[in-house]
């Protein structure tokens, strides 16, 4: 690394908004890493399509987060110039691909939360906020079907696929409470009716989740302890190899341009 | 790799209000369901369409192109058929 990280002041508004922008980044370069070793073609095509559904709101997340911020960020700045510990993204989005299965299983937990997410966050106070998760809901409510889809079939299909989709979320059920914590600061703008509540998510959530992994034939696991650490910066081993392969070049060749 | 028994389907888009279905290409998918999403992926990702369908390939029953000419050599010989041998009256306007 020849290029030193960029400091952000988290205000309330800029931390929150950094969250959903990591959230949509990381998740969307672990899509990403999909292209041209996906099973097959066209489901190479619908994971590259996603990933960058996630590219362009954590593209809008970012640049908002820069101009409240005021402080000559850009998006370029906070996607490629934080290290781990200024990563504020959920846990569950910076783990590893794994198989398809995997993959799948993760998107699948993820969509379901963020499009109940985005929808809520339509009703924000905030106009920009509340633009961006009109846009953003569009998108998701494609992924959460896709991913269910894909649920049912792999867990109502052969006995391998059962194995793979119900390992995958014994996995990584541990790390889907992340997604319905506030802390103090995100707890102000909920107050002011700025931020989204995801207390109030958990119920819809695990309703969604519930009726497709029924339909698969998938059991939730019931272990309630939860990781979490990822919104304060403590991440897992994952995320650090991931950043130092996507940050790689415009950490070596600041301001690099084709 | 698609596996040989992952079906073939053809996809057809209907990119406006007011036109046909047209044949754009073909995917791989084992349901319907999931052939609909794929062609969704692949072929509306520049906002080509507003309805898509998709057939499974062996649902359709093609001519035989060594047959053409019994096909579609009769055809050629009968420009009486082109509707350009009586006057169009000017108020019938564009057609």
């Amino acid at each position: 690394m020849t290029v030193a990280n960029i400091s952000v002041s988290e205000t309330p508004l800029v931390l929150y908004t950094l969250r959903r922008a990591d959230d949509a980044l990381i998740l969307g370069h672990r899509l990403s890493e999909w292209c041209g070793h996906a099973p097959m073609l066209e489901e190479d095509m619908a994971l590259a399509n996603m990933g960058l559904d996630l590219l362009g709101q954590a593209r809008e997340l970012y640049a908002y987060a820069a101009r409240v911020e005021g402080k000559g960020n850009d998006e370029d700045k906070l996607a490629y110039l934080r290290d781990a510990r200024q990563y504020r993204n959920l846990l569950l989005l910076e783990q590893p691909n794994g198989d398809f299965a995997r993959t799948m299983v993760r998107q699948f937990l993820y969509s379901t939360f963020a499009d109940l997410y985005w929808r809520a966050m339509m009703r924000s106070g905030d106009a920009t906020l509340a633009a961006i998760a009109a846009r953003s809901e569009k998108e998701s409510a494609y992924h959460v079907r896709h991913a269910s889809e894909w649920i049912v079939r792999l867990g109502d299909g052969t006995e391998e696929s059962h194995r793979r989709a119900q390992s995958a979320i014994d996995e990584l059920w541990a790390f889907t409470g992340e997604m319905f914590a506030a802390d103090d600061s995100e707890r102000g703008l909920i107050e002011v009716g700025v931020a989204v509540d995801p207390a109030g998510l958990r119920a819809p959530w695990l309703k969604a989740v519930s009726e497709v992994a029924r339909e698969a034939t998938l059991d939730l696991p019931g272990n309630d302890w939860m990781q979490q650490g990822g919104r304060d910066g403590r991440h897992s081993e994952h995320l650090g190899h991931l950043l130092s392969e996507m940050q790689s070049v415009p950490r070596s060749f600041p301001g690099a341009a084709w | 790799m698609p596996t040989p028994n992952t079906p073939l389907w053809e996809v057809f888009i209907r990119s406006r209000n007011g036109l046909a279905h047209k044949h754009v290409g073909s995917l791989h998918a084992t349901d319907a369901t999931l052939a609909l999403q794929a062609a969704r992926d692949i072929y509306t990702r520049r906002g080509e369409g507003l309805s898509i369908w998709v057939v499974p390939s062996n649902a359709i029953t093609a001519s035989d192109p060594a047959e053409k000419g019994m096909m579609f050599e009769p055809a050629e010989s009968k420009i009486y058929r082109h509707p350009t041998f009586y006057e169009v009256p000017d108020e019938v306007g564009h057609m």
